[in-house]
Parts: structure tokens; sequence; C-alpha cells
């Protein structure tokens, strides 16, 4: 009997026996998908639009294990649809859950005892919603210079949803926490093609899994979790990055020492001191790196690609700006590169985690234009005018700028 | 033998209904036959595309090895010698 281990195996010597089977990704097409003007010519190249089932087209960086951005045009609200919402896995065996027979195992050294949550058990428990960014922790990789290997993302691995489900903390109140627990560790039902490689377990220190805004959530937006948005319950952990969002959760296990594992350390790390970061993964930490943690405060123009056509007079630059949920206190934009700013006027409040709509109208002049955007957050910090590089391509919250030829 | 195979997989997998994986042509040249061989099982070779073309052959290098070292790929010395040659060759800077 074939695994669906084996059988994905077996997938590379399909591929190696039936090369000349399939016609290469043709140049019209590659050239079709709207990367991220920066990203690595081959990235550009081999990408492409395609719609996964129950999704709108999203730029196909790799399809096994699947990873797709969004494009830029999807940006123009503050929730992204869940059919436009990114998708990102780091191993290839992804089970079709079902509800019925869904459960989260709840345990570990570090609880007083053990439970077993079915997907109705979830239900019983009191609801909470919050709006919150899911931003992938190499969001905007592609555009690291010099380049660094892994998923080369331009800005669309990111979505704002309004999430609905439990308190993690209400579930592990069901097993009670040891006063020596240190964190909560997470697995989902995805897994590895093949078994030698390690599965994606990650944990989060107790402080933050117990905050109240940390949730199972078995709704996004209104709806069932998308398939391949971690149905039919994941983790919502607002403000951290998506590392941490457990997709298909079905674990939750309390931990008296720290979690190990290739996820933990050396993956997903940044330097330590490089960031203006306020939340501390402290259990994690060593005399280099620590794990990332909260998204650095960020802004995108959506509402015109770079190099974009417009007509001379007033235009309206819009778009988004979102941090690790301190809450956006200014965006401000510059028509000289940074020598003058002005204030950008802010859209709706949806709540600290949540992407917060900006827009800025100034009088374009034939010829070129540039517009360039910075956000501060209402602790003060706001974005680099320079890549603070790292090995891994994390927190990239460089100021953008657009050229906008006017008519 | 291909259509074949992918009938099995969407049985046994239960993937949701998604088209079949598109067969990545990567550039012949050498060692070839051991990056289809050996990358393939785990992940799309669009992975290398994506990748390109700018890791140096130490970065290739550097690459291949964590294949081996942190996710487990079961690559003897001479096909990781064989593949971050081919990598370094066609798709590196």
């Amino acid at each position: 009997m074939l695994t669906r281990r084996s059988v994905l195996g077996a997938a590379g010597a399909v591929l190696t026996l039936t090369g000349s089977g399939w016609s290469r990704f043709s140049a019209s097409r590659a050239a079709g998908a709207p990367v991220t003007p920066g990203v690595p010519s081959g990235t550009a190249e081999s990408a492409t639009l395609e719609a996964l089932p129950g999704k709108k087209p999203l730029i196909r960086l790799a399809y096994r294990p699947p990873n797709y951005e969004a494009p830029l045009d999807y940006f123009r609200s503050p929730i992204t649809p869940n059919d436009q919402f990114f998708v990102r896995y780091h191993l290839s065996d992804i089970p079709d859950v079902d509800a019925k027979t869904y459960k989260i195992e709840v345990g570990g050294d570090g609880a007083n005892g053990q439970a077993t949550l079915t997907f109705d058990d979830l239900k019983k428990l009191p609801a909470y919603e919050v709006v919150a960014v899911n931003q992938c922790s190499g969001n905007r990789r592609g555009l690291s210079t010099p380049h660094v290997a892994g998923v080369e993302w331009g800005y669309g691995a990111m979505g704002c949803a309004r999430w609905k489900g439990v308190r993690l903390k209400d579930v592990l109140d069901k097993v009670g926490l040891k006063p020596e627990a240190v964190e909560i560790a997470f697995n989902g039902a995805d897994g590895p093609a093949f078994d030698k490689t390690p599965d994606f377990i990650k944990s989060l220190p107790v402080w933050k899994a117990v905050d109240e805004s940390t949730l199972i959530a078995y709704e996004m937006n209104g709806a069932p979790l998308p398939h391949f948005n971690g149905y039919p319950a994941r983790l919502i952990v607002p403000g951290w990055t998506g590392t941490y969002w457990m997709k298909h959760l079905i674990s939750v296990t309390a931990l008296t020492k720290p979690q190990g594992g290739f996820w933990m350390n050396p993956a997903y790390r940044i330097p330590v001191g490089m960031f203006p970061v306020v939340a501390r993964f402290v259990s994690q930490e060593n005399a280099t790196s620590t794990p990332i943690t909260e998204i650095v405060v960020n802004s995108l123009i959506t509402s015109h690609a770079d190099g974009a056509t417009v007509q001379a007079g007033t235009v309206t630059a819009s778009g988004l700006a979102w941090d690790g949920g301190y809450g956006i206190a200014t965006v401000e934009a510059s028509t000289d590169g940074g020598k003058t700013w002005s204030e950008a006027t802010l859209g709706e409040d949806l709540g600290r985690y949540a992407f917060r709509p900006w827009s800025f109208a100034f009088a374009a002049r034939r010829g070129k234009n540039t517009v360039t955007v910075k956000a501060t957050n209402k602790i003060g910090q706001t974005q680099t005018a320079t890549l603070l590089f790292n090995p891994a391509g994390y927190h990239n919250n460089v100021m953008q700028t657009v050229t906008l030829n006017a008519a | 033998m291909r259509k074949i195979v992918f009938a099995i997989m969407a049985a046994l997998v239960a993937l949701p209904a998604m088209a079949d994986e598109p067969t990545i042509r990567l550039k012949q040249a050498p060692g070839l036959g051991k990056v289809e061989g050996n990358c393939g099982g785990c992940h799309s070779l669009v992975y290398i595309e994506m990748n390109s073309p700018f890791l140096t052959a130490a970065g290739w290098n550097a690459e291949v090895t964590k294949m081996i070292k942190a996710y487990g790929a079961p690559i003897g010395d001479a096909d990781a010698k064989a593949i971050a040659d081919y990598l370094a060759k066609n798709y590196g800077t």
C-alpha cells in the first residue's frame, strides 16, 4: 500500500521519467505575473498567476509546497477577502482535514492534565473576534539586497482578516498550566513529504500564548477557513509574524523546557539587537540570534504600481499601514524624495492589529513624479530608509517609493 | 504513465482538486538528472529557478548542505557535489 508520503516521494521520479511531457512555462505567462519590482530575475521569469481551488489567481512562486502571494491590487481594502489571501506552506504533505473527525490534543509536561477538543468542543467555548494582519516573516525577502535564498516573496505574503474563534488561554485553562511552564508548542496536520524532514513545530512564550488576543480561529471573515489557510482551525497570533500562526492546528503542548528543532533554531531567527522590536522570546534567545517576533511597522502604496501612468493634476495615492499591534499613529508622504513630508489621511480603524488604510492627494506635474510613504506607530517606531540586511531577509520595512508618470 | 501516477496520487493523497503539477524544465546540462531525481521528491524544482541567478557556488553548496543536514534529504556525497556543481553553473551568479 502506498502511503501519502511514498506517493509524494514518487512524484520526483515521475518528473524525471517524463521530463519532456509538459511544455515549459511560456515567457508570456511568466511576463503576466505581476511580481514586485526588485525580486530576483529567476523569480520574475518562473512566477505565474494561478488559481488554487477556492482561490482567485495568486502569484504562484512554488507549487509544492504551495507558496502563492497576492498581487498588489488585492490590497485596496483593509480586509483581505478569503479567496485573495496568500498561501504559505513549508512542507508538502497537506491533508484534507475533516471537521467531523478533527481534534486538538492539549497537554504536555508543563500542563496539569490533558484534554482532547473536537471541533464542536471549540464551538462551545466563548467566541471572540480580532481583526489582525497575518504577514509571513519572509514577506519582501525577494527585495533583499543582496538577494538571499528562500521563497522570494514580494509585497504580497500578507493579508488582514476578521478572525473568530476561542481564546488559546481558555483552551489552556482546560488542562491548567504548571508554574514552571515556559513555552506552548503547536503542531499542525500538515507534514513533510519525507519522514526525515523535521515536522513544522513552533512555540510561543507562555505570556504571548495566554494573551487575550491569541486565538484558535475557526472563522475568517465570517466564513470557514479556506483549506489553504488552515481549515478547520488555526492559531491567530496578532502582532506576530505568520510563522507562529499554525494552520490545521492539532496539538497544543505546554513545555517546561524550550522547544527545539530546526523551525525554532536556526530557522526564523533575527540577529540580536538589529531591529527595534519590543516583544522578546527570552527562552529562545542566545548570544547572537533570537526568534523573529512582532511585525515591524510598515506601509504599502496599493493604488498605483511603480511606473504607473497618471493624469497630470490632482492624484490620490492610497494604501495600507500596519505594525505589531501598537497601532498606526501617522502615515506621511513625500513627493520630493524625502526632503519634506506631509501627513496622509488615515482611514477606518479596524483595531490595532489591522491594516490601516490611508490616502494622500498631491499635484502631479507632467513627467516623472515620485511618492514615498512612511508609517509611524504609537510608540514612535518608523520605517527605515535603507535595508537592515539579515541573512534570512526578514523585517524589510524600507520606505517604499513609486514613480508615477503624468501625461 | 505520468497521468496514471497522478491519478493514483489524487485518489490516495486526497489533495484538493489541484491541477497536475507543471513539470519544471530546468536547463539541460550535466547533473540535471541528479537534480531531478534527488530534489523533486520533496519540492517543486521551481525553487531552483526562483532562487536564481544570485547565489555563488558557495551559496548553492550551502543550500544543498542545508537540504541534507537540516531537511534530512538522503543524498550521498557524490550526488551532492554533482547537484551543487549543476546549480552553480546553470543557476548561479
